[in-house]
């Protein structure tokens, strides 16, 4: 076996132009399928850890998956309110350790505006352990402050002490907006990949006060208008919520919490476990992640046969050569371990490179794709399953170099010793 | 089993046809003493390729009896024949008959990995310096490390030797080594190949159309004479 490994490596070596256009084609069909497994794991992974450590979210009566778009990934919204003595009851439960107030409903430039307080720089986890985190400055403390999330920072190019206003509703265009109460950066949140890169921040306070004059969901008339140094000095009562994030004091209690609350009398709520609720909506997309992987894959098969279609071409070239090799003593079983391990090797060469060419762009690009997808691609050793991708790419070989193997076998047994073509 | 025999090859009413078609060979027997140099000759189509097979091990034969050097080819599973093949027979083609991406060196020592009788025999002496050692005596000692295609025919054909001779086999086939050399060259070959073989005490059967090297040979055969198959105009082969 060791002289026909090194046959065959010296053959792949002779046909060098050949063998390396055969190897690209299967390294960039590994590389390719294998970042898609990276990027579909991250992409599952990003999703379900999104938001951790929080039992219970809290909104008005809905469907659930709802609620945990517009509470966590801030899409779509909130068709009711909750009143805030919901929120102080939720709070004060014995079985609850802590709560987060949310209030949505207003955006900055295409991004959302969280109305929250101090709890959700203590208590918001993601990513099972970890929490967001100022890069610069602080959480806002005062009505006009804003902490802007990375994403919103890194686009619109804001620094500490910059000043933006807000707009009422959430569409990237908005016809009215509150530029009569511009708020000031107080601080930017290091990267999560999560939505919270995508948002803008601000107290609950600072929520009351933009709407302080608007009447019946309308603005003001100008000459009616509040002006911002006026409300600094009033103390605006929060009425509404959008929902509540909730952590139980022992997760067991969490199914407990959940039927307590979505059975409130005091008025209808919707209460949902995060991490089902996760589950669930990723099972209810699963189908585009199987597209791409589907894809990847034929994207392999056609790299492989490539590699077939290149060695069953030589075969007839190298009809002298497995002649000189059989009147030298190689039996047939050694010209067909020879084909056997030129596929073998070509698609071992080309996995590695593949591999190799993916943690490259891995180590170039996962910034970018974070910074702009909120997709968070760790470099970290193959997993399990792209290790078996890998083993079944080179089984595959094994069985597809079979066939040029078969035919070299076939030709030296009727070829002989005749190399006169 | 190798028997002893006073025969490097030893045929008798040796018969072989291809699938479906006629008796390309048709052989009441064929004698060849143990390092005899005999010089086999005969036209296109009179069954020269299908006696080196069989010789060979390649084919093998439908009627009669082939031993080669006391071993009955035709008793032999086609992996023992191989074995056979790759220990005790060395080949030479006519031109082109080297393996293109080895390097002289690499193309000499090639039939000692293939074959560990054959490496064995070389005793202390590792492939490599046996290279050498041939090499030398062709007089080529200074291409070893060359790749085999910057050579000219004439020294192609003598790497091929050496590779046929190295690991001393004691039998060598040479299937119309001198075809593409010229006339001086073809006598120089010739010596140089004796010369080898007689070292290793090999029997050499010499097949060739050119009729002037006849004379350097201890025994001429004209398969035209012996093959029965050809006489009756069956042969195709």
């Amino acid at each position: 076996m060791k002289i026909a490994l090194r046959l065959a490596w010296r053959s792949l070596l002779n046909r060098r132009l050949a063998s390396i256009l055969t190897i690209l084609s299967v390294a960039l069909s590994v590389a390719l399928l294998i970042g898609v497994e990276r990027v579909r794991q991250s992409a599952r992974s990003s999703f379900i850890n999104t938001i951790s450590q929080t039992d219970l979210i809290v909104g008005a009566r809905g469907g659930g998956i709802p609620l945990l778009l517009y509470t966590v990934f801030h899409m779509g919204n909130a068709t009711n309110n909750i009143s805030f003595a919901t929120y102080e009851k939720i709070s004060s439960d014995p079985n609850v350790a802590w709560t987060i107030p949310l209030s949505l409903g207003d955006s900055h430039r295409g991004y959302r505006v969280v109305g929250t307080n101090v709890d959700f720089y203590a208590h918001y986890h993601y990513r099972r352990n970890q929490q967001p985190r100022f890069g610069a400055g602080a959480e806002p403390k005062a009505m006009f402050d804003v902490a802007v999330g990375s994403a919103v920072a890194a686009k619109l190019g804001y620094r500490i002490g910059d000043h933006l206003t807000l707009s009422h509703g959430v569409g990237e265009v908005s016809f009215h907006s509150h530029d009569d109460k511009p708020f000031s950066v107080t601080g930017i949140l290091d990267p999560t990949g999560t939505p919270i890169d995508r948002s803008v921040f601000i107290t609950l306070q600072g929520l009351e006060a933009i709407h302080a004059d608007w009447e019946d969901g309308a603005p003001p008339l100008p000459e009616h208008a509040i002006k911002s140094a006026d409300l600094q000095t009033r103390n605006l009562p929060v009425r509404e919520l959008t929902a509540v994030l909730v952590g139980a004091k022992s997760r067991a209690d969490s199914l407990g919490l959940q039927r307590q609350w979505s059975e409130f009398k005091g008025e209808p709520l919707s209460a949902i476990i995060p991490g089902l609720a996760l589950d669930d909506l990723w099972e209810a997309i699963s189908y585009a992640e199987n597209g791409l992987r589907v894809v990847a894959i034929f994207v392999v098969v056609v790299g492989l046969l490539g590699l077939l279609v290149s060695i069953y071409n030589s075969l007839n070239e190298r009809r002298r050569e497995m002649a000189i090799l059989r009147s030298v003593g190689a039996g047939p079983g050694l010209i067909f371990a020879l084909m056997i391990l030129e596929a073998v090797l070509l698609t071992v060469v080309g996995a590695a490179s593949g591999v190799a060419f993916m943690y490259l762009l891995l180590f170039a690009l996962s910034p970018l794709i974070e910074l702009n997808f909120g997709l968070y691609l760790p470099i970290s050793p193959l997993a399990s399953t792209e290790q078996w991708y890998l083993v079944a790419i080179v089984g595959l070989s094994f069985i597809l170099g079979a066939i040029p193997a078969w035919r070299a076998y076939r030709n030296t047994l009727s070829d002989g010793l005749t190399i006169r073509l | 089993m190798m028997t002893a025999n006073p025969f490097a090859v030893d045929i008798n009413d040796l018969t072989y046809a291809y699938k479906n078609g006629p008796k390309v060979l048709d052989i009441v027997a064929i004698q060849i003493a143990v390092s005899e140099h005999v010089f086999l000759h005969g036209p296109s189509g009179s069954g020269k390729t299908t006696l080196l097979g069989l010789l060979a091990g390649i084919l093998v034969p439908q009627g009669g009896s082939l031993h080669v050097l006391g071993q009955d080819l035709a008793a032999l599973r086609s992996a023992q024949r191989d074995r056979f093949r790759s220990s005790h027979v060395g080949y030479i083609f006519q031109i082109f008959n080297l393996i293109p991406y080895l390097n002289v060196r690499e193309n000499i020592t090639l039939p000692c990995y293939l074959s560990q009788e054959r490496k064995m025999r070389l005793g202390a002496v590792t492939p490599d310096e046996a290279a050498l050692a041939l090499c030398r005596q062709l007089n080529i000692a200074n291409l070893l490390d060359r790749p085999v295609t910057e050579l000219s025919v004439g020294q192609q054909q003598r790497v091929a030797a050496a590779r046929a001779l190295i690991g001393a086999p004691e039998f060598i086939i040479a299937d119309e080594p001198t075809s593409a050399l010229d006339s001086n060259r073809r006598q120089e070959f010739i010596e140089l190949l004796f010369a080898a073989a007689d070292q290793a005490k090999a029997t050499i059967l010499f097949v060739s159309h050119d009729h002037s090297l006849a004379p350097l040979f201890t025994r001429n055969l004209s398969l035209l004479d012996l093959n029965r198959a050809s006489r009756s105009g069956e042969v195709d082969a």
